[in-house]
């Protein structure tokens, strides 16, 4: 799997007039990484996300799957947003199993993998509950497992731990590394925490805002193996302020 | 000194002007009660006072009485299942109509542009007003009447269907996308359910129209039911006969609506999270 973004742009058109909000955006992504896109507000990050994942259509530029330009939404590309969108009146194990469904894949075959992916995420106890019933950790972690269980090729994620308090995300971020070391999925992540960026990808493509363009590629240079003790390690740290002088450089640039 | 500036500082407390708030429920009861009882009570006395004429405000315990004659002469049940039947009809058929075309309209909005103003007409031309043109059609059996319910229910259950498929978040079916379903899909399995407990809302409320319209078609031109034993009550000046009538769609009202919320509550447990 290789997903390529080439020379992407977007103008929307307001009452005052076209903006832009994307100017010519590359970046790709390689099968089993796990990059994350980092933006402040106005960097057009989630309009970016969405053009990859076909609910919206670029102005200019493309984006390829292995060499397929994208036309559409699809089961392809996983999408977890940031706001809890697990349907309401299905059961957890109903939520994951709706994508296989969709699908016309036969019953037996639904449930083993359903099981499967309730497991992974760790909800195997509370598959029977209705979604009101979960703290929003939980929502997430079976919003992931529902993305997830349709084995997209790459998952992508607009700012999904967005909403959670501090100690709920640093468990979601420990949670998504091991899920990811283990079922090798290729994550492309959008998220405005450099500290959760520089945690989970191993390359961050940083965004300036208005219009957004890729300022920066930087590579990540920590073990695979991360927890959240590695936060507050020296190379951690250095690359974490590397990240944020770059963003406070556009905040400065933004303003003058 | 310290307190008269707190005081003046701070919100005072309040139980019965809460903004927004649950009231303890010993209040709540007790409130309830005196809902029905203390009009009750106005009524009592009045009617039972030396200035008021029996003729013109029966007592309650005559409008009793009256309920109590009119039952026991078979005339009530006759009565009630007469207009019931009516209701039940038309309300169905306005239902069976209006559920797609609300659901299309709020889904597409091409159907919603074609739709949407020649509704907006038709629903403020009063549905009474359709009664001679009705009856010049069906004559003067039941159809008139059905149809009368039907016209009056049938676009407010279409626009409220439509506005509540408007309102469901776009998220639903951008991530049902996502998981490979197409439009079809998304409307059937995703659209469907999640308004079902707004369609039963809005037939709950819109029930209450089709009891005006029965009575309305009832008044003019009926055999049986309620309005036409309203109607007969007035030649006769039965004053407790017209009231015994009222109280008693009142009450048909009231276990109605009850009974929806109670269906809508059992069937759709999903829309109602205990806290």
């Amino acid at each position: 799997m290789h997903l390529d973004v080439q020379q992407l742009s977007k103008v929307f058109t307001t009452r005052r007039g076209p903006l832009l909000v994307l100017d010519q955006v590359s970046l790709y992504i390689n099968s089993g990484e796990f990059v994350c896109v980092l933006g402040a507000s106005g960097s057009g990050k989630t309009t970016l996300l969405r053009i990859i994942a076909g609910l919206e259509t670029a102005t200019h530029g493309q984006v390829t799957v292995d060499g397929h330009a994208v036309s559409g939404p699809g089961s392809d590309r996983g999408l977890v947003f940031q706001t809890y969108t697990l349907y309401p009146w299905l059961t957890v194990q109903d939520n994951i199993e709706f994508g296989l469904k969709l699908q016309g894949m036969p019953k037996g075959e639904r449930r083993d993998r359903v099981h499967h992916y309730l497991h992974i995420v760790g909800l195997g106890r509370y598959a029977q509950l209705f979604p009101h019933q979960l703290s929003g950790g939980m929502k997430q972690r079976v919003a992931i497992a529902r993305a997830l269980v349709t084995e997209p090729q790459v998952l992508l994620m607009d700012e999904p731990f967005g909403a959670l308090d501090a100690q709920t995300k640093e468990m979601m971020h420990e949670f998504l590394l091991d899920l990811w070391r283990r079922t090798r999925t290729t994550i492309l992540m959008i998220t405005h925490d450099v500290e959760e960026a520089v945690f989970l990808a191993q390359r961050i493509y940083v965004l300036t805002s208005s219009p957004g363009r890729v300022k920066e590629e930087v590579a990540i240079q920590l073990p695979l193996e991360r927890t959240y003790r590695c936060k507050r390690q020296l190379e951690f740290v250095q690359q974490r302020e590397t990240i944020l002088d770059l963003l406070r450089e556009e905040r400065l640039k933004a303003i003058a | 000194m310290v307190k008269a500036v707190m005081s003046r500082s701070s919100l005072p407390p309040s139980v019965f002007w809460r903004i927004g708030e649950a009231i303890p429920s010993s209040l709540q009861m007790v409130l309830t009660g005196l809902s029905v009882l203390l009009p009750l009570a106005v009524w009592l006395l009045l009617a039972n006072s030396l200035w008021a004429d029996p003729r013109f405000l029966p007592t309650p315990q005559m409008v009793l009485t009256a309920i109590g004659r009119l039952w026991q002469q078979g005339l009530l049940a006759n009565d009630t299942i007469a207009s019931f039947g009516r209701v039940t009809s038309g309300f169905l058929l306005a239902a069976v109509v209006a559920t797609p075309i609300g659901i299309a309209m709020g889904t597409f909005a091409s159907i919603r542009a074609l739709g949407e103003p020649i509704i907006g007409i038709l629903r403020y031309m009063p549905a009474p007003a359709f009664i001679p043109l009705l009856i010049i059609y069906f004559g003067l059996d039941e159809a008139p009447k059905i149809a009368l319910i039907f016209i009056g229910t049938v676009f407010f259950n279409v626009l409220m269907i439509m506005d509540a498929v408007k309102f469901i978040p776009k998220e639903f079916i951008e991530v049902t996308y996502t998981l490979g379903g197409n439009r079809r899909q998304v409307l059937l399995q995703v659209i469907t359910p999640y308004i079902v407990p707004s369609i039963l809302d809005t037939f709950r409320v819109n029930i209450a129209t089709s009891w005006n319209l029965v009575i309305v078609a009832e008044l003019i031109a009926a055999n049986e039911g309620l309005g036409k034993r309203i109607q007969l009550a007035q030649r006769f000046f039965r004053t407790d006969e017209i009231f015994a009538c009222l109280i008693v769609l009142g009450i048909i009202g009231l276990v109605l609506d009850l009974s929806m919320r109670f269906l809508m509550q059992r069937t759709c447990r999903w829309a109602f999270p205990k806290r």
